[in-house]
């Protein structure tokens, strides 16, 4: 029996594995993209003249090294997500960069070339405020952290702790910065807000008080955003409401003094905070006496501070950014300002004179479908001749960083906002000229025989011409060597391939910007930018018509919402070219509650998107007459339901023919005991093949196969772990009949959750065991179908029959999927993102609630294998090998052309794209199929029947005239 | 004491006046979504219905539920028989594929006093009203709570489901509804099976354990394989040498 068990098991084994990638198949069938995030540190490495490298520490917890050259990664080091790995500061000195991380909880120090750890320690506790590196007699040997209370140094070396202060006062003074100029103190700066600022200067040897004083400054509540200390410890303020400057030197007054701008010839946007910009090259000197005020949004000021007296240098006007960069033993200033609208122009000015250097113009094209420059990080370096070259790297609004070399030549580009990608679609790419002259042929309306017959010829004779000119690139190709052959990827070249197996990837960001990219080689195609995109928006991405309706363009949709206010606004636009579509999307001055996409088409072939506002009015798009008239055709078969989480409330509703709407059913959950957390409905393009599963006795057993049901994750509020639940409900979402409720208890979320076929696929934490588990709930008709032929919501009246079964899985898991393919025949498959970063594609046989505890002949015949509690994972299991997908997000499944492949895209911080085959390539020949053996067989099989055909023949021949 | 005839007629008509708005008054039923406490440790919450050509819900009591409280909570219901003029009604909504919906007001079981028990709002459910009319007002109503015994969801379904436009010629058959009621609580899901799991496993290795032939040594199981392989290894060396030889003088 245990064998038998055990070759069943190996049966199964050996038929389930997922087909892994063979060595040299390594990146054929996938790419992976890696990114860092928003920049909000960079600095580059200014150690030798030939460095390559920018480090940079990023919104999304990311510090990252890269090649100056090619735009690539050298080394990327991903924290811990959310506040705790959050980067607060970056400070370079030499080869070591430091990072205090997760709002001053440690102290790291890297070794930028290798991007190694020097050392890391652990900070006392209280919430972050500034650092700065410490030197003296122009070496720089510590680090000074302060904190809300106190302030504490470090050796450079080993990160030890020299000294720790507490900040007197500090109940009630705001301490927010910390400055040193060399000279062996330490100034920390307080303020309380519109009244003083406190100044303790600390002796850097062994932490005592040298000076304590305060200082009248009723204008002012930020340090940090108002004030810098320029040249030998002066500490400058600007003030927008007096429009004056006011100064203080930090070694010898008590007292600020306040200098009009006016008295300097300056004037202020009224309404605009001046923004003080100084630089201090080496932490072991003071800061120089140049500095940057900006004045007006497009205004900066290169100012001097002379014997006290602040000298105008030059006035840049207009000027969008501005930054200062050292090399060796200069200073110079980078000013960008407006050239023309598709361009901007930097120059380089002396720091010391204000004087434009010659030469050092550089232009930066703006991009039409970017944001606006947004950061300038200068790198300076001393030419042969010892004059001043420099590259720039600008950060635009769309997250995008672009490196640029003297003149003007764009050495790289990353764009930043795809580390944070919202939705997804995939979208087939159009046919080829050719092939779209052929389908138009059958577009159009008939126009008499002869005509028709003209076409069809010249169809052909075009079918002709390309074929031949493809044979003639083959050949062209072929002689050339393999290396030369490249295979760009323009919006002209673009065209389905036999199996559609390459697609557009249309890509949505948390930034507004939106991509379009190639599935095959994970080339950007296009990119746009929207502005005006509100913080918190909500995205949902739908295809209104695919490139299937020749000569029609292929048109998505947009909706973004705002999730505060619910306004939503609509960008319809192009996904091949990523051009925004000439239809004006319609006004939507009411929140949005839901939107639903009908299989119903206008008379374009565009789908007709149903908008449901607060008054439960609806709105269609596109709203032509033609579709009017449909939807009032067909409006009492369309449903729709909303979920109120806040409520507990979900209700469905029924269109009337004036598209204002009817409530129909409602369920309430008391937001008491639980709250709903998700709902989930099934993907409208999946198809399932088989309506039943044959059982071992060869009687069918039927799938409920609802399309509309509905799966509501619900989690307690009570999150005690012996009392904790999390609830399931399987309602129709057209009757709002309650299917089956369940309640998996001592468990809590976040739950993950795929819907599917006939099955319902959860997995969630037991509180009880203090694992991870998995649940599979399976709907079954029966052995009688009630109706086969149509499924209706308002003609099933037997319930399903419900089975499940719960499995431990050995890892908590951070997104699932199910894959997806053309006409539902291949198996499925869990696509399982792991927060370890690899992507497990665990066959949904190994959760089948059929699968038995005690094996029969029954359960033999029908392969189901035999019951175990824990669900392994097994290593060929992982179809991203070595690729692995840092924090990933989401995964996209899309089905290809052919039946046994699955497109799969997973998103996070990184983006890897590749084909999954859940039942193996079985419509497929391997790519070292051998075509010589089979024909050559093929060829001798034939002849030898011939000949011994005729072999036959005459003998045959032979015996009759004997 | 002889009263006026016309004042006796008064009297008599007001007394059946008072006693008439009574009656009506009663046949009207309680204030909607009142709960009543019955004999029987239950109570009772009003299941209302509502047909209109129109389509626009005005809620009328059909019956009542009477609910008992506890671990395992049942339900009966009482409810009225259809009056002629609702007849007439629903067949004509049914002509028009009108809806036919109930609602029962959102209530708690298992709390011990009435004033607990009461929540804001009703749950809703519908049928297509000629599905109502075909199947002869046979419906199976359920009620659905949720773990703690709030009432979140109502559902109903007739049997047979269908509209395929049959006539209902007896008007008989649509007085009486003919239902079936039940109240379903959330089901317990499985966790994994370790136990049974082990326990099987146990039984294997017993079984195993008790069998002499699987305790041998691998030897003492293949040693006839294994002197085999041995001999076939010893008589191929030897035929060997020969062969090797004359292929390296050829």
């Amino acid at each position: 029996m245990a064998k038998l068990i055990w070759l069943c098991l190996n049966f199964v084994i050996l038929c389930s594995t997922v087909g892994a990638v063979f060595e040299d198949q390594v990146g054929k069938f996938d790419w992976r993209q890696q990114y860092v995030g928003k920049v909000i540190f960079s600095n580059f490495d200014a150690q030798s003249q030939s460095s390559k490298k920018v480090i940079v520490a990023t919104e999304n917890n990311v510090f990252a090294s890269l090649n100056i050259r090619t735009g690539e990664l050298f080394w990327r080091h991903v924290d811990a997500i959310g506040p705790e790995g959050k980067i607060d500061a970056l400070l370079h000195h030499g080869q070591d960069a430091l990072l205090v991380v997760g709002d001053g909880r440690l102290l790291r120090s890297w070794e930028i070339n290798i991007g190694g750890l020097n050392w890391e320690i652990v900070l006392d506790s209280g919430s972050f405020q500034s650092a700065c590196l410490i030197g003296q007699q122009d070496i720089v040997k510590h680090v000074a952290v302060l904190k809300k209370t106190a302030i504490s140094l470090h050796y450079l070396s080993n990160g030890h702790q020299k000294w720790i202060e507490n900040l007197p006062e500090s109940e009630t003074v705001d301490y927010q910065s910390v400055y040193s100029g060399g000279n062996g103190e330490v100034y920390v700066l307080g303020t309380v807000p519109h009244s003083h600022i406190a100044i303790v200067v600390y002796s850097l040897d062994d932490g005592e008080i040298i000076r304590q004083f305060s200082v009248e400054a009723p204008w002012l509540s930020n340090i940090q955003a108002s004030c810098a200390v320029i040249g030998e410890g002066m500490l400058t303020c600007a003030d927008s409401a007096t429009v004056s400057m006011y100064m203080l030197d930090l070694e010898t007054q008590t007292e600020m003094s306040q200098i009009p701008l006016q008295s300097l010839g300056l004037e202020v946007t009224p309404g605009f905070q001046p923004v003080l910009r100084s630089t201090q090259p080496n932490a072991a000197r003071p800061p120089l006496s140049e500095f940057f005020l900006q004045v007006g949004p497009e205004q900066h000021l290169l100012l001097q501070l002379n014997d006290g007296q602040i000298v105008t240098l030059r006035d840049f006007n207009p000027a969008l950014l501005v930054s200062f960069a050292t090399t060796g033993e200069k200073t110079i200033a980078a000013v960008m300002s407006p050239k023309n609208t598709t361009a901007c122009s930097v120059n380089l000015f002396s720091a010391e004179s204000g004087r434009r250097l010659l030469d050092t113009t550089l232009i930066f094209p703006l991009d039409p479908n970017g944001g606006k420059p947004e950061e300038l990080y200068v790198q300076a370096f001393l030419k042969k001749d010892d004059s001043v070259g420099y590259r720039v790297m600008v950060q635009t609004e769309d997250h995008t960083l672009t490196f640029i070399q003297q003149p003007g030549r764009v050495m790289w580009t990353r764009e930043e906002a795809l580390s944070d990608v919202v939705t997804m679609e995939m979208v087939d790419l159009p046919l080829t000229g050719t092939q779209a002259e052929l389908e138009g042929e059958f577009g159009k309306k008939a126009d008499g025989l002869f005509s028709m017959v003209l076409k069809r010829l010249s169809s052909q004779l075009i079918l002709l011409q390309a074929w031949i000119s493809h044979l003639w690139k083959l050949f062209y190709d072929a002689r050339k060597p393999r290396s030369q052959v490249k295979n760009e990827v323009t919006i002209e070249n673009l065209s389905r391939d036999e199996f559609n197996l390459q697609k557009m990837m249309v890509m949505v960001t948390a930034s507004g910007k939106l991509f379009g990219i190639d599935s095959k080689t994970g080339t950007i195609v296009w990119r746009h930018y929207l502005d005006n995109i509100p913080a918190n928006a909500a995205f949902k991405l739908m295809v209104q018509r695919t490139t299937a309706h020749f000569p029609h363009p292929p048109q998505c949709t947009l909706l973004i919402k705002d999730k505060d206010t619910g306004l939503a606004t609509l960008h319809v636009f192009n996904p091949i070219f990523g051009k925004k579509s000439h239809v004006t999307p319609p006004a939507m001055p009411q929140p949005i509650l839901q939107s639903l996409m009908l299989p119903v088409m206008d008379q374009d072939y565009a789908k007709v998107l149903l908008l449901v506002d607060d008054q439960y009015k609806v709105s269609a798009f596109p709203s032509t007459k033609n579709v009017l008239q449909q939807l009032q055709e067909i409006a009492s078969t369309i449903f729709f339901y909303l979920v109120d989480s806040s409520q507990g409330r979900l209700s469905g509703y029924r269109l009337r023919t004036d598209l204002s709407t009817e409530l129909i059913w409602e369920v309430v959950v008391p937001t008491e005991v639980q709250k709903i957390v998700s709902v989930k409905g099934k993907r409208p393009n999946e198809h399932v093949h088989s309506q039943g599963r044959v059982m071992g006795d060869r009687s069918v057993l039927y799938k409920y196969l609802n399309p509309n049901l509905l799966a509501v994750v619900t989690e307690s509020t009570d999150t005690h772990p012996e009392r904790s639940f999390m609830g399931i409900l399987l309602i129709d979402g057209v009757t709002g009949r309650i299917i089956h409720e369940a309640v998996q208890r001592k468990a809590k979320g976040p739950v993950h959750i795929v819907h599917s076929e006939n099955w319902v696929v959860y997995e969630y934490w037991s509180t009880k065991s203090r694992r991870n588990e998995f649940s599979v709930i399976e709907l079954y008709e029966g052995t009688e179908l009630y109706n086969s032929t149509v499924f209706s919501s308002l003609d099933r009246p037997h319930a399903p029959q419900v089975l499940q079964q719960s499995y431990i899985f050995p890892s908590s898991i951070s997104t699932m999927e199910a894959t997806l393919t053309e006409k539902g025949i291949t198996s499925r498959h869990l696509l399982i993102g792991l927060p370890s970063g690899g992507i497990l594609s665990l066959p949904k046989m190994f959760l089948d609630p059929r699968r038995p505890e005690i094996v029969t002949e029954q359960s033999r015949e029908e392969n189901l294998i035999p019951y175990a509690p824990e669900l392994l994972i097994r290593s060929e299991w992982f179809i991203n090998y070595n690729q692995t997908v840092t924090r990933v997000r989401g995964i996209y499944t899309a089905p290809s052309g052919l039946e046994s492949t699955c497109l799969v895209v997973a998103y996070g911080l990184d983006i890897y794209q590749t084909r999954v085959y859940p039942s193996k390539q079985f419509d497929v020949l391997k790519d070292d199929y051998d075509y010589m053996l089979i024909s050559s067989v093929l060829l001798a099989l034939f002849f030898a029947t011939m000949i011994s055909k005729r072999l036959a023949e005459v003998k045959l021949l032979n015996r009759a005239w004997r | 004491m002889a009263l006026p005839l016309t004042f006796n007629i008064a009297l008599f008509s007001t007394l059946f006046f008072v006693l008439f708005t009574d009656v009506v008054f009663c046949n009207n039923g309680r204030r909607v979504g009142d709960v009543m406490d019955t004999e029987f440790g239950g109570f009772s919450v009003p299941l209302e219905h509502s047909f209109e050509v129109d389509d626009v819900a005005q809620f009328r009591v059909r019956g009542a539920l009477v609910l008992k409280a506890g671990r395992e909570p049942s339900v009966a219901l009482t409810q009225n028989q259809l009056s002629e003029e609702d007849r007439a009604k629903l067949k004509e909504v049914a002509a028009v594929d009108g809806l036919y919906r109930i609602r029962v007001p959102r209530v708690l079981l298992q709390a011990d006093r009435q004033t607990e028990r009461q929540l804001e709002g009703y749950l809703t459910a519908f049928v297509r009203a000629c599905a109502m009319v075909e199947s002869h007002l046979s419906d199976v109503i359920s009620l659905h709570t949720d773990v703690s015994g709030y009432l979140i969801g109502v559902s109903i379904v007739t049997l047979p489901g269908a509209c395929r436009g049959t006539e209902v010629e007896d008007e008989v058959d649509l007085e009486v509804f003919n239902t079936t009621l039940s109240v379903m609580g959330p089901v317990n899901a499985p966790g994994p099976e370790t136990a049974l799991f082990l326990e099987r496993m146990e039984m294997e290795t017993e079984k195993k354990g008790k069998n002499p032939q699987e305790q041998k040594s691998f030897f003492a199981k293949y040693w006839y394989l294994i002197l085999g392989g041995a001999i076939f290894l010893v008589v191929s060396s030897a035929a060997q040498p020969p062969a090797g030889g004359g292929s390296e003088q050829s």
